[in-house]
């Protein structure tokens, strides 16, 4: 079986809340609204296991549409996406920065 | 307008009752996700880049102020106060919450309103020339048409799961203001001339999307007892032969494209002569009833000329500027259309509040017969308004942001949400659309320029209709970053085209910079009274292109 592509280290788990339909991310437990407390993978096996938590958490039905995203880390150790899609995914819509968790959390 | 009668209520309430328990059955994991896509699809409700999306479906763009007070309380109860309208005529909201849809669906059953094939592989929405009725130029209101073809297609049993979606729209004027020939399949009223009699030219095998194509004059006159039967044996045709190996060759326009509009009709036409009878004619009185929801509302006998609003104009220059510019002649002596502009410079085009959707919905009850028309260019038109009443009408709108005088100018943006929130999008639009809005916000200036258009796709599927912007721009991923490319000579119009591409993709900071280049080249050498569209045809591509480099090399 040819291995699994996954993006380049280190990433975070990214999913809609089923019920919510808000971007959620995988945390140290659960999920979080905050992308700044993503749970950062930074090896191979954590990525492995976020990966898995995702689609076990989606078969679950608590989450639609988990998936891996490459991000940088801020002085802070904040972790930000690399592509501007998933950047804009972690603020809200650039035209109305007082929704979305730009709003929510000040970011 | 067109009221629900007991089968329209009865389907509407039983979908509401459907998708209630099939959202229950999801929240409950009885249904996964990837079954539970296509079901809320075929409601309207997709999952975007931030939320849940609901498309609400306004058929051919016509609604009365209970409904458009309808969705401004949906939008403060449900979502963030705001309301999005769509280049399909349709509204959408960005935040609902899955366990809330039901709920809204409700609200808008209660209001004769759904979201029922706003998405998925059906015939969608039925659109119109949202100057429907009151038109100077139209031979006939296209509103029951599209009013008969959307009860045909609402859960049409054969044609309910397509190879795609499937687009419809209807026009009674020969100016075509509903973009005909970029429709899967086009309805045109119109005179035989042979004859005098009235019919319909069908077109079919348009779209824009990564692959655009005009659509071809498929009948050229087709008597009117006969849509139905024809329109089915076109979907008839497409649904068996139209391809399904892949979702992007799988419109109606690839199946035309790639078999010949010759072969195409001929499999139509062998379709139709199979089910043509008196039978499968369009039932008479049917149609009738249909048709008697849409007699003209009890006009006043007015003058040409209204001496007041004159008056008021001479006063009041902002005032004069929006009667030049959002006015439309109507057919009754007197009266306007009056054109609502949802693209104040800055805001993001086809965006409107709660609270301005209570404000115009008030305006069309006390001014407008309770009629309000959603435009494929994402504005609001009061249909029917007495020339006596534009200046309080414009007084109201000033106060509430949306009095800017600029339809058919070059602020009047067209823009798909792009990547602020759609899934699907490759780049933002709205941002681009709010800088140009900004560069050009100076009115004098957008006299100058004159009537144009500029159309913003966030990605190649094209819900921004660059493709017949007179400036077309399309959002795209370059080496990791946005970069918009720009064509021009687009035409949405009877003139119908497709744009042409100036050049290489420009990052955005760079788009109003470029957009200025060609329009040096329109300014400096137009003759009198000639559009940007009209001296590019004269022009062609060439000399527009040149300029455009010169940013293009500077660029790279």
């Amino acid at each position: 079986m040819a291995a699994v592509k996954r993006p380049p280290l280190p990433v975070i788990l990214v999913a809609n809340d089923l019920l919510e339909g808000d971007v959620v991310f995988a945390a140290e437990h659960g999920w979080t609204l905050d992308p700044r407390v993503a749970k950062v993978a930074r090896d191979e096996a954590t990525a492995e296991a976020l990966e898995a938590f995702g689609a076990s958490e989606s078969r679950q039905s608590k989450v639609v549409d988990p998936y891996l995203v490459d991000v940088e880390l801020t002085p802070e150790g904040a972790p930000v996406p690399r592509h501007y899609r998933e950047l804009l995914r972690t603020l809200g819509p650039s035209n109305r920065r007082d929704l979305g968790k730009q709003a929510d959390y000040e970011i | 307008m067109y009221r629900y009668d007991e089968f329209d209520e009865r389907l509407v309430r039983e979908r509401v009752a459907q998708f209630a328990s099939q959202v229950e059955r999801r929240i409950s994991g009885a249904l996964t996700e990837d079954e539970f896509r296509p079901l809320r699809l075929k409601n309207g409700l997709y999952l975007q880049l931030h939320a849940y999306m609901l498309r609400i479906a306004v058929p051919y763009g016509t609604l009365n102020a209970r409904q458009l007070r309808q969705l401004a309380r949906i939008g403060d109860v449900y979502d963030r106060g705001y309301g999005h309208f769509t280049t399909r005529q349709n509204l959408q909201f960005n935040w609902p919450k899955l366990k809330d849809v039901p709920a809204i669906l409700g609200l808008l059953a209660d209001v004769e309103m759904h979201c029922i094939q706003t998405s998925g592989n059906c015939i969608r929405n039925v659109t119109a020339d949202h100057f429907a009725g009151v038109a100077y130029d139209e031979l006939e209101d296209p509103r029951p048409v599209a009013e008969l073809l959307r009860q045909w297609s609402s859960l049409h049993p054969e044609f309910d799961w397509l190879g795609r979606k499937f687009k419809i729209a209807v026009s009674g004027a020969p100016h075509d203001r509903a973009v005909l020939k970029s429709h899967d399949v086009g309805v045109r009223i119109l005179r035989d001339p042979a004859t005098g009699e009235i019919g319909y030219q069908i077109l079919a095998g348009g779209g824009l999307g990564r692959t655009p194509m005009e659509g071809k004059v498929l009948r050229a006159f087709l008597p009117r007892e006969k849509l139905l039967a024809y329109i089915e044996a076109i979907l008839r045709v497409y649904n068996l032969e139209g391809r399904r190996d892949n979702k992007y060759k799988a419109r109606i326009k690839i199946l035309v494209h790639e078999i010949g509009l010759e072969a195409f009709r001929q499999l139509v036409e062998a379709e139709f002569a199979q089910i043509d009878s008196p039978q499968n004619d369009v039932d008479g009185e049917e149609f009738a009833r249909i048709k008697s929801y849409f007699s003209a509302p009890a006009y006043e006998a007015l003058s040409d000329v209204s001496r007041k609003l004159e008056e008021a104009q001479a006063q009041d220059e902002e005032l004069a500027r929006f009667v030049e510019h959002n006015l439309f002649r109507h057919k009754q002596k007197g009266y306007t259309a009056l054109t609502i502009s949802l693209k104040k410079i800055g805001q993001a085009p086809g965006d409107a509040t709660s609270r301005q959707m209570r404000v115009i919905a008030d305006l069309a009850e006390k001014y407008s017969f309770d009629e309000l028309r959603v435009t494929h260019m994402q504005n609001i038109v009061l249909p029917h308004v007495r020339l006596d009443d534009v200046a309080e009408i414009f007084a109201t709108l000033r106060a509430e942001e949306l009095g800017e005088a600029n339809i058919g100018l070059i602020t009047d943006i067209l823009s798909c949400p792009g990547l602020d929130y759609c899934a699907l999008a490759t780049a933002r639009a709205i941002p681009v659309a709010q800088d140009l809005a900004r560069h050009f916000a100076d009115p004098r200036k957008q006299k100058e320029i004159g009537d144009i258009n500029i159309k913003i796709s966030g990605c190649i599927n094209a819900c921004g209709h660059h493709h017949v912007g007179n400036i077309g721009i399309l959002g795209l991923e370059k080496k990791g970053a946005e970069s918009y490319q720009i064509t021009i000579g687009g035409d949405a119009s009877e003139n119908y085209a497709l744009g042409e591409l100036l050049g290489p993709g420009l990052p955005a900071e760079v788009v109003p910079e470029a957009i200025d280049k060609v329009l040096a080249v329109y300014l400096a050498q137009r003759q009198p009274g000639e559009s940007f569209i009209e001296a590019y045809r004269r022009l062609g591509l060439a000399p527009f292109k040149t300029a455009f480099k010169e940013i293009a090399d500077a660029v790279a």
